[in-house]
């Protein structure tokens, strides 16, 4: 078991210089644009984003499952395994999908099929994946559920999803994911459809079995909380690109890029003194249809220097282990290096 | 399951006039299986005296038509015949018309486009027309009465699929599926099929009474089989003595009157069993 390796062995999931586009009528917009991630086995990844800064359509062109038209993977590779999945055939994809990489969405209660017992439907995901009798499928399922921590499997076994609360579909969904024993979990939200209580014991339901499993975790989430609480390494993004990459201590000690600061402004905290506001980021996410020359973040930036405007910064290593695009940044680090210097 | 079909049941009979219909139905099919021990010989044989009125002799109960042949038999073995028809016409057309439309919303695109166009086109031709038209190229058997009812009923079938299945196509359990590894056919055959059924059963079951009509026209206009007993043949054998023994057309026609309506009030019934919110109206 590999706890929390930073620089663990290769990793299971490389993307490199993703881009995906929407296709529609106003243009083709880049709504991923070169994206470059890591995941090793026993990692977890936390993407981080507002929505619409293409953190979910990372996962379905993962996947491969964008909604074809718009969307669509015009650059780039996603090399799982040492295997390029872009290049795949639907049918070997399929192999993929559910046995080594599954993905949970974000709404429990619409993600279960609606006339379906769960039960049945767990039987479904494990036998598309394996060999065995149905009889021995049921075996593995209650187990599953078990595992999950769903009370009383025996009996919800037969149960259909709208007899379930959305912590047990939830649940449920996980028991589905979890069912082949996948290299790769793919969390798109996993808890933002739940109550705060629940979302805690789903986060530590993950943890547990991803640390019992050493399979790779990718969560997506807005959740500043849920990233403290889970992650080992964070991507922040914004329109579409990754602006910082950082281990998640340090990304908490101090975020560099000034979007990531905003970000943990505007996060409620306890260590936070009583009475201060909460800082939010003025303006809006620019749409991806007029996105300002320079660095896409510009006009929200308290930072913002001449140079922000001319010219769109590139993802440069600016402390070890981590990195980011931000001009403001790089000349806060270089004064910090001068002064120590001096 | 065993709760599920209770609640069904109990909802269906909520609807005093579908259990009527079902009622009637019933008694249709009883008929129709009973007839080959009810009347053992062949229903178009003459028996008797021609024009024997209903209720004058107790060998024929039902009359005997211009022939001679006993209504009572002819009946009993057209029971089957127009049964087995709008069941088995029902059938192809939902067959034809579920995977049209689901074909259609599933893979979308130009595949819509196409399939829409050409369900466009069947509704286009007059339906009567069209089944009197495929009857007299393939020839007059039951099978073919069947295959041609069959082809000029599935479009609002095709287009109801579709228009359930792109309301069902894009929810989150579909994709979820997909992420599991499922395959195109698998998904849309076992796992959106079952959620868009229900009001797809309702407008099949309408469609035998549709069917049930569509024969008989066929049968009246001389088209069917010559060899089956057929409720529409009996009416069309009798409409020249409509004057004097009018009995010849009527018995028949209430028969296909009260089986037609029979099938719709248990298509209503259908429809409020599975569909609980509209019937909340």
């Amino acid at each position: 078991m590999i706890m929390g390796s930073k620089a663990g062995p290769a990793p299971i999931l490389s993307i490199e210089n993703l881009q995906v586009s929407l296709f529609t009528r106003r243009g083709v917009l880049p709504a991923v644009d070169g994206l470059s991630l890591t995941v090793s086995a026993g990692e977890t990844l936390a993407i981080v984003g507002e929505s619409g800064c293409g953190k979910s359509l990372t996962a379905l062109a993962i996947m491969r499952l964008l909604p074809n038209p718009p969307a669509k993977i015009v650059g780039g590779a996603v090399r799982f395994m040492g295997r390029d999945l872009a290049a795949l055939s639907e049918r070997e994809m399929q192999r993929v999908r559910g046995k080594d990489i599954s993905m949970i969405f974000q709404d429990p209660m619409t993600s279960l099929n609606p006339v379906v017992a769960v039960g049945d439907q767990l039987i479904e995901a494990i036998r598309r994946h394996t060999d065995v009798s149905r009889h021995e499928a049921r075996d593995r399922a209650i187990e599953l559920l078990r595992q999950v921590r769903i009370p009383d499997a025996e009996r919800r076994f037969n149960d259909y999803p709208h007899q379930m609360s959305g912590g047990m579909s939830q649940r449920v969904m996980i028991a589905m994911a979890i069912a082949c024993g996948p290299k790769l979990l793919i969390a798109d939200e996993p808890t933002t459809a739940l109550d705060v209580t629940i979302q805690a014991q789903i986060i530590e339901l993950m943890k547990e079995l991803q640390s019992s499993s050493d399979m790779g975790l990718i969560i997506i989430t807005h959740d500043l909380g849920v990233v403290a609480e889970v992650a080992d390494r964070v991507a922040v993004m914004y329109a579409g690109r990754k602006v910082e990459e950082a281990p998640v201590e340090a990304l908490f000690e101090r975020p560099l890029h000034r979007y990531t600061r905003g970000l943990l402004g505007a996060t409620p905290s306890a260590q936070r003194r009583r009475g201060s506001r909460l800082v939010e980021i003025t303006g809006n996410v620019p749409a991806l249809s007029d996105l300002p020359q320079g660095c896409a973040f510009q006009n929200r930036c308290p930072d913002v220097l001449d140079r922000c405007r001319a010219e769109r910064p590139q993802l440069a290593p600016l402390l070890p282990h981590r990195s980011a695009a931000c001009f403001a940044a790089e000349k806060e680090l270089s004064r910090d290096a001068a002064t120590i210097g001096a | 399951m065993p709760t599920l079909f209770f609640d069904f049941a109990r909802r269906f009979a909520r609807n005093r006039a579908a259990l009527v219909g079902l009622f009637l139905v019933l008694v249709v099919v009883g008929v129709a299986i009973a007839a080959p021990w009810w009347f053992p010989r062949n229903p178009l044989r003459i028996v008797g005296r021609p024009e024997i009125w209903p209720f004058m002799s107790s060998r024929y109960p039902l009359g005997t038509d211009s022939l001679g042949r006993d209504i009572a038999a002819m009946i009993a073995h057209g029971a089957r015949t127009t049964l087995l028809i709008g069941l088995c016409a029902s059938l192809t057309a939902t067959i034809i018309g579920i995977t049209v439309g689901a074909t259609a919303a599933y893979v979308g695109g130009w595949v819509d486009e196409l399939l829409m166009r050409l369900t466009e086109l069947f509704q286009t031709i007059p339906n009567l027309i069209f089944v009197l038209t495929i009857v007299s190229i393939l020839g007059q058997k039951i099978e073919y009465v069947t295959i041609a009812v069959g082809v000029v009923t599935w479009t609002p079938i095709a287009r109801l699929t579709r228009a359930e299945f792109m309301s069902l196509r894009d929810r989150e359990f579909v994709q979820a599926c997909r992420a599991m590894g499922m395959g195109s056919l698998r998904i849309m055959f076992g796992e959106i099929l079952p959620n868009a059924l229900p009001p797809v059963i309702v407008l099949s079951s309408l469609v035998v009474a549709g069917a049930v009509l569509f024969e008989s026209a066929v049968a009246f206009l001389g088209l069917g089989d010559p060899n089956v007993t057929s409720w529409g043949q009996l009416i069309g054998d009798g409409r020249t003595l409509i004057r004097s023994s009018w009995y010849i057309c009527a018995v028949p026609g209430l028969a296909i009157m009260l089986t037609v309506l029979a099938l719709n009030l248990v298509g209503d019934g259908l429809n409020d069993a599975l569909n609980p919110k509209l019937r909340d109206r």
